[in-house]
């Protein structure tokens, strides 16, 4: 077998399996684009990068439900216990004396990813309705209990007094804001890279088909309790060092940190963006928090308005979103443009 | 005696005051080819979510091999070796065939929890789908939606999954249904090519696909076994014209 022939050879099973659209991790050109719109924001919008902080953080809180809610089909009303759990756990940290940021992260996502797994048990079993009424319940139970324990959360006036040391000990968490902006964007980009080997895995077909239909994955061997579990523990964890990011970058954690309100919106801007679609949850975010800005500074009621009336609109005309409208517009393009 | 590949004694499920079986019993040699019949809701389907633990039994047990099963998931019991297809459709309608396929495989080879390495790197699942799919003769619809499939297509992609967890036991609750006669022979061809070794509990209507395949016979009728034997001795019993002509018993 001639060089050339071989390598065809080993390249074959690749090619074939890519022309048949299993899933691989490889990046395009449009996504790399993409990324490189928050980096230019950096340079050119920095009157801007308290909002940019506060929509990367986002980002990445709905990218977290994006993986339970948008891959595995589970769907929750409280994702922000993890998220209020994960600021609570980094701003305590800091309080107390210990504002080291990454250590903060990790350990903000270990007590929420404790929660998680613990609490997964509850939302696993049942349907639809049941989780949406289960996960609201423990969305509900951490608020309340955030509340009442105003002697160390600080209840309703929040948790101020959280002092952050240098990142790697060089960068000051300034007040324009460029050290919080470029510390959330490295921080979203390498949990997105995660998420986005774990949904080409095998783990993330999984998931998928559970929630294509979950009664048909045990005929295939999988265990769909256990599939779930660890979904949605990462889906917590994630959520936590979302909620890190904020009450580190802020260095205050207010009580709606773990609010219903919270974990509602979330929802909208996954939607919005298109759940099940990683990019769907940024995009949305992304969206959803730069409209909210422009238009409740115009008018807080109107924007309430207009937001109801998106969200009925893309539910029902546009499902799958942003994006599912833009691939479909895409689809049909390209049979346009072949004759 | 040859071995047991599977044996329910004594299965019961009740719902309420209704009996769905009774008192049901059944031994399946390594390799036998089974054949399960009886008219429209004699529990049939019932029969088979008891053996692979869709259901739990009122009463009675299930034997995989020497092991008692009755008390194990049903995912447990896929990973002993015996799967099932569903009478009615059930399969992933977004996912692509050959990515259910490939699932498929990989839950086989315990590879489904890997999250580091994607799918399409796993080029050994995915070329043994592919020649499976092609053996189903869905080669051509590898890469599409399955909810765009045909419906006889989206039959044959029951049976693929089936066949993806390579079963030692496998029940098949009318895996030919409302597809034209042609193409369940076919169906039943692929089938009768699987491995000797292989246990096989049919569920088929149509009698001269059931006297053509099945090396014995049952008949279930309203929840309780009527009778077993060969298809000849069925074919001749006089209980069994009862029940599927409404004749009465001559002599
Ligand atoms: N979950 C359930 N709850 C109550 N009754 C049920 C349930 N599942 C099945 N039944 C009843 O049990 C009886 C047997 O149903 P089953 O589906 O096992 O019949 P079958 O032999 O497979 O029939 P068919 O040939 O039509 O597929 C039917 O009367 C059905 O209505
Ligand atoms: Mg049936």
């Amino acid at each position: 077998m001639t060089g050339g022939a071989q390598i065809a050879e080993m390249a074959r099973p690749r090619i074939e399996a890519m022309a048949e659209g299993l899933s691989t991790a490889r990046w395009t050109l449009t996504e790399v684009a993409f990324w490189l719109v928050p980096v230019a924001c950096f340079f050119l919008l920095s009157d801007y990068l308290v909002l940019g902080s506060q929509i990367l953080i986002t980002a990445l809180f709905a990218l977290s439900l994006d993986l339970v809610l948008g891959y595995a089909g589970v769907v929750s009303l409280g994702h922000a216990a993890f998220f209020g759990l994960g600021a609570y756990t980094a701003g305590l940290l800091g309080r107390h004396g210990w504002g080291e940021p990454l250590s903060g992260l990790l350990l903000a996502a270990a007590v929420a990813a404790l929660a998680g797994w613990l609490t997964s048990f509850l939302v696993v079993r049942g349907r639809d309705l049941t989780r949406l009424m289960v996960t609201l319940g423990i969305g509900l139970l951490f608020f309340e209990a955030a509340n009442k324990a105003a002697f160390v959360t600080g209840g309703v006036d929040g948790l101020s007094g959280v002092t952050m040391w240098k990142l790697f000990g060089v960068f000051r968490f300034d007040l324009g804001g460029k050290t919080a902006y470029a510390y959330s964007l490295v921080v979203l980009f390498v949990a997105f890279v995660f998420a986005r080997r774990l949904v080409a895995s095998p783990f993330g077909l999984s998931l998928r088909a559970v929630r294509e239909n979950a009664t048909r994955m045990p005929a295939l061997g999988a265990s769909v309790r256990s599939r779930l579990v660890i979904a949605y523990t990462i889906g917590a964890a994630l959520a936590g060092i979302a909620g890190a990011l904020l009450a580190q970058t802020t260095q205050f954690v207010g009580l709606d940190s773990l609010g219903f309100q919270r974990s509602a919106e979330l929802v909208v801007m996954l939607v919005l963006g298109g759940a099940g679609r990683l990019y769907g949850a940024v995009i949305g975010t992304a969206l959803f928090m730069i409209a909210q800005d422009w238009l409740s500074g115009l008018n807080p009621v109107y924007w309430q308005f207009w937001i109801g009336l998106l969200l009925v609109v893309i539910v029902l005309f546009a499902r799958g979103g942003i994006l599912g409208v833009a691939d479909q517009a895409m689809a049909a393009w390209r049979r346009k443009a072949e004759p | 005696m040859s071995a047991v590949a599977l044996r329910a004694a004594g299965l019961n499920k009740t719902w309420g005051g209704f009996v769905a079986n009774r008192d049901v019993s059944l031994e399946l040699a390594v390799g036998e080819r089974h054949a399960l019949i009886g008219p429209n809701g004699a529990g049939k389907t019932t029969f088979i979510n008891l053996l692979t633990g869709v259901l739990t039994p009122t009463a009675g047990d299930v034997y995989v091999g020497e092991e008692n099963v009755t008390r194990l998931a049903q995912h447990e019991r896929v990973a002993r070796g015996m799967t099932r297809t569903y009478q009615i459709t059930s399969l992933f309608p977004s996912l692509t065939v050959l990515e259910s396929v490939v699932l498929a495989i990989l839950e086989r080879e315990g590879l489904a929890t890997n999250w580091w390495k994607s799918v399409a790197q796993h080029s050994g699942a995915a070329r043994e789908a592919k020649d499976l799919l092609e053996r189903l003769h869905l080669g051509a619809e590898a890469g599409k939606p399955t909810k765009s499939l045909a419906y006889g297509k989206q039959r044959l992609v029951e049976i693929a999954l089936a066949l993806a967890t390579k079963p030692k036991i496998l029940l098949l609750d009318e895996p030919a249904a409302g597809i034209p006669a042609a193409q369940s022979a076919e169906v039943f061809e692929v089938i009768a090519g699987l491995p000797r070794d292989v246990t096989i509990l049919f569920i088929e209507h149509d009698m001269q696909i059931v006297f053509r395949f099945a090396e014995r016979v049952s008949v279930l009728v309203a929840g309780a076994m009527l009778m077993q034997g060969t298809p000849d001795e069925v074919a001749n019993d006089a209980r069994v014209k009862q029940v599927y002509l409404g004749e009465a018993p001559h002599d």
